[in-house]
């Protein structure tokens, strides 16, 4: 897909004077203002909790007097729940993060969200943020295949997907689901294309442990449940590895699948002045670099480093994420799915 | 007493009988919370998209065999946990009630911890002690007998159909134990002297005297069990779903997941409904005609068969049981809770993390706790009110139609907490009242869901009551509702305090109407647990767990104070 930078209304609207919001997007003394009365922030996402919770904190140090109140779920729960609020007439959700960004082309379509640019995100490589603004990636993270180190010497770890098709894996697999998680949405996405529906189809018969959640996947494996995760967080498998867990992640030789999380604003956030506030704080070096060093991510922001240790992008054999391709398949694949696997 | 009539009689002339427009308002609040979930759900279940006529939906349940699977699957499994409830439960409950065992008030007071511990919560710590593989249990099995997980087959898979049985089983026996004893206490000695007078051995007493007066009971603790089992949300859908196995109530949770097929919801409801109406109908009938009333007054003191060297050995199915519902969960949740990173080892581990993470970064705990108490204190005292005015009308006869209040206030036994929620979904969805999204929609679904149990509460302490003292207050000229506030009420204090900590602990563990109810602003504790399960975030769960279950013994304790003062 070619990013199209500017597409015409965009430009027009430009030229015009009419895209407002993008004169006051950054975090004046007024809008903060205007922040503080409003009191609070509240955001849906999809991110481990103590990582969300560890942002809010942050955030709620910087601003004192504005509260963040932090709703986590899988992506597609989180979507879910905000489509039958929004039905319902309920307006709860100011700031929204999904790891299914083809959500982002869902609500824009609907004319949800509202075009916001954060100081940081202008400097952002193109790819990574929506033309119009509406919004950019604010996390990465792959959808890994790991082990269970003290279960799985390392001579024995499987080097790719085909490899979990051997019989030798049977009732030691771990995996999450697509209808929670937009991670692992992307991840099988990427993977039915990489290898063909047939291959999810072998593999459930291998006696797969059916989890939800791709943050859950690595905890299991690092108790031991299970000695080989099928897909999961790299970045719940980095904490996991500073935690001390016997855990390590294993890039598939076939790929592994990337996946871009974007957060973006509601038109009709209750709290709008907030919700601009937390955006802006969201893309900061800081934070982006806290979400590498503490939560394991990785950036796209140009100042983030990188944490030594961890493989660098650049050496990762990465299947690219389509949200675009994906977003009229997300019904099929989620059905699919589970008539394969189960709930 | 004296400056009660006093008053009464000084208000006669200018005050108004509120008791026929009381009972009017009784009765339309009664009717609108019963029945307008179950009208919603007939007629949902019967229209298409367009709003046109159509069993299509039932077809559907009938034919599909992703739904006649679950179907299959919640009665085999129910009637499994109502098997296995009464071959522990009786033996158990004879022991208790029958003989000489020691240690007994102990046993009493840990089924009654059993009682009120939340089964989901159980089913989260039998996740950490039962896991096939990484499971503490499993764990201690592997070592001991020196295999290895994955090699060897584990001790205990609660993933499983069975696991879901097991855990169910836990927290049911303690119902159908209650039921048994108290039913065994009620049977006079004298028969079952008379048989051994005659002759008959211990056995053959037991089996040919004893047996046949408890019948009544067994059934009836079946049905209990089984109705129990049935209607749970919280279990299946933390020890079954994983394993790939659905039954109904998590069946009509995926239906309920956006977007809502409202249509195969509510059919899917309805004969769920059908089955617990019908099951309850039959336990009504078992227990109506073969009653221990039958049998004679109550014994003045039930002989008690000695046990002799059996005394001690006869403890075994306690610690068993016990020991598997009571101490191996609550010590995997002290263990879990009090651990920086719970897959290491203790050593070095301790921590108080997950403690300041839950009360002090978590910014869901202070809403969830809040919304709980709320929706706990609301429910408890307008069902108190409730049902003390609905129990007083209708067991006085004081009204026409007392006969169909009583009804009324009974009827959601059979109403299933899943299906409660998707007919109080349906009904107030839309105009007059839209009420998604606010907590007065949960609040409507545990005052639906604890009537029953209030209402049963508030009517054996009224049956308790002589209506002379009643009639006094009448004579003086006091109305009936004042009856009623000045008379009846003090003598019945203590029934109605048990039935606002009943209604109190009922709600604030509620998880199966709740989770299709809840929104993010109206999150309880039991939905924020679920949330934390999906993703495997077992420190905070076991936190909060340990947090609900201390709420609810300081309850249980408080009831107990408060109604021991009054009876000394």
């Amino acid at each position: 897909m070619i990013p199209i930078r500017f597409p015409l209304p965009f430009a027009l609207a430009c030229a015009l004077g009419l895209a407002s919001p993008a004169a006051g997007q950054e975090t004046t003394p007024e809008l903060l203002a205007a922040a503080r009365k409003e009191g609070k922030v509240v955001w849906y996402n999809s991110v481990d909790v103590k990582v969300a919770e560890g942002v809010a904190k942050a955030f709620r140090a910087a601003y004192p007097g504005i509260e963040v109140e932090v709703e986590r779920s899988g992506s597609e729960r989180v979507f879910q729940r905000i489509n039958q609020e929004h039905q319902a007439g309920i307006r709860n959700a100011d700031v929204v993060n999904s790891s299914d960004a083809s959500h982002f082309l869902f609500w824009k379509q609907q004319k949800w969200l509202a075009p916001h640019v954060p100081p940081d995100v202008k400097r952002f490589p193109p790819a990574s943020r929506d033309p119009e603004g509406y919004y950019a990636t604010w996390r990465a993270t792959l959808s890994v295949m790991g082990c269970n180190t003290r279960l799985v010497p390392a001579k024995d770890a499987p080097t790719g997907y085909r490899d979990l098709l051997d019989p030798k894996w049977k009732g030691k697999l771990v995996k999450s689901h697509p209808s929670y998680s937009g991670t692992s949405l992307t991840g099988t996405y990427a993977l039915t294309r990489a290898l063909g529906w047939g291959y999810l189809e072998a593999l459930a018969k291998q006696d797969v442990q059916q989890l939800q959640s791709t943050t859950a996947t690595p905890k299991s494996l690092a108790t031991g449940e299970r000695a080989v995760m099928v897909d999961g967080n790299e970045y719940n498998m980095f904490m996991e590895i500073d935690a001390g867990s016997p855990v390590r992640i294993l890039y598939a030789r076939e790929g592994t699948p990337l996946v871009a999380s974007p957060t973006a604003i509601f038109a009709d956030a209750p709290h709008p002045s907030a919700a601009r506030v937390f955006q802006n704080f969201l893309y900061t070096v800081a934070v982006q670099q806290f979400l590498v060093d503490a939560g394991g991510l990785r950036s796209v922001h140009p100042d983030v480093k990188e944490r030594p240790g961890r493989t660098p992008l650049s050496q990762i054999k990465i299947l690219p994420d389509d949200p675009a391709g994906m977003l009229p398949h997300v019904a099929e694949i989620k059905q699919r799915y589970t008539a394969i696997f189960g709930h | 007493m004296e400056a009660t009539l006093e008053s009464a009689a000084r208000s006669r002339s200018r005050s108004f009988d509120w008791t026929a427009p009381f009972s009017l308002v009784a009765v339309l609040l009664l009717s609108a919370l019963v029945l307008l979930p179950v009208f919603w759900l007939a007629v949902t279940s019967l229209r298409d998209d367009a709003h046109r006529f159509t069993l299509g939906y039932y077809r559907q349940l009938l034919v599909d065999p992703d739904f006649v699977r679950p179907l299959l699957t919640t009665l085999w499994t129910s009637a499994a946990v109502g098997a296995s409830c009464l071959a522990a439960a009786a033996p158990m409950s004879w022991l208790v009630a029958r003989t000489d065992l020691p240690g007994k008030r102990l046993l009493r007071i840990l089924v009654l911890a059993s009682f009120v511990t939340p089964p989901f919560l159980g089913a989260f710590a039998w996740v950490l002690l039962g896991g096939p593989n990484a499971g503490l249990l499993n764990q201690w099995y592997y070592a001991l007998l020196g295999l290895k997980p994955f090699e060897a087959a584990p001790l205990v898979n609660v993933f499983s159909a069975w696991g879901m049985v097991f855990v169910t089983f836990l927290y049911t026996f303690p119902y159908v134990f209650t039921f048994l004893a108290n039913g065994l206490e009620a049977i006079p000695s004298e028969l079952e002297e008379a048989s051994a007078i005659l002759g008959a051995s211990a056995w053959y007493t037991a089996l040919r005297v004893s047996l046949p007066l408890a019948m009544p009971a067994l059934l009836a603790g079946f049905l209990v069990a089984f109705l129990q089992s049935m209607t749970l949300f919280g279990v299946p859908a933390i020890l079954a779903l994983p394993a790939g196995v659905d039954v109904m109530t998590t069946k009509i949770w995926s239906l309920f997941q956006f977007p809502p097929q409202l249509g195969l919801a509510a059919a899917t409801s309805l004969p769920l409904l059908a089955v617990t109406a019908l099951l309850l109908r039959a336990q009504a009938l078992v227990m109506g005609r073969r009653g221990y009333a039958v049998v004679g007054g109550r014994s003045t003191g039930a002989r008690l068969t000695r046990l002799g060297p059996w005394r001690i050995p006869a403890l075994a199915p306690f610690v068993l049981v016990l020991g598997c519902s009571i101490v191996l969960p609550y010590g995997v949740l002290l263990r879990t809770a009090f651990v920086k990173n719970w897959s290491r080892p203790l050593a070095g581990n301790l921590s108080l993390e997950q403690w300041r993470f839950v009360f002090l970064e978590f910014s869901q705990t202070r809403l969830a706790l809040q919304n709980t108490f709320v929706l706990g204190i609301a429910a408890a005292t307008a069902g108190t009110v409730l049902v003390t005015v609905v129990g007083y009308l209708s067991l006085r006869r004081l009204v026409w139609g007392h006969r169909a209040l009583g009804l009324l206030a009974t009827a959601p036994v059979a109403i299933p907490g899943i299906v409660l929620a998707v007919g109080l979904f349906l009904s107030y969805t839309r105009p007059p009242l839209l009420l998604y999204g606010t907590l007065s929609i949960i609040f409507l679904a545990y005052l639906t869901k604890e009537l029953p149990v209030g209402y049963q509460q508030v009517a054996a302490s009224l049956k308790a009551v002589h209506p002379e003292l009643e009639d006094a207050s009448r004579i003086f000229g006091a109305t009936r509702l004042r009856t009623l506030v000045d008379v009846t009420a003090p003598l019945v204090r203590n029934g109605i305090l048990a039935t606002w900590f009943f209604i109190f602990i009922g709600s604030i563990r509620e998880l199966s109407a709740t989770i299709l109810l809840f929104t993010a602003r109206t999150k309880t504790i039991s939905v924020t647990m679920f949330d934390l399960r999906e993703s495997n975030d077992w420190g905070p769960i076991a936190v909060l767990s340990l947090t609900m279950l201390a709420i609810t013994f300081a309850m249980v304790a408080a009831l107990h104070l408060l109604t021991d003062r009054r009876a000394t």
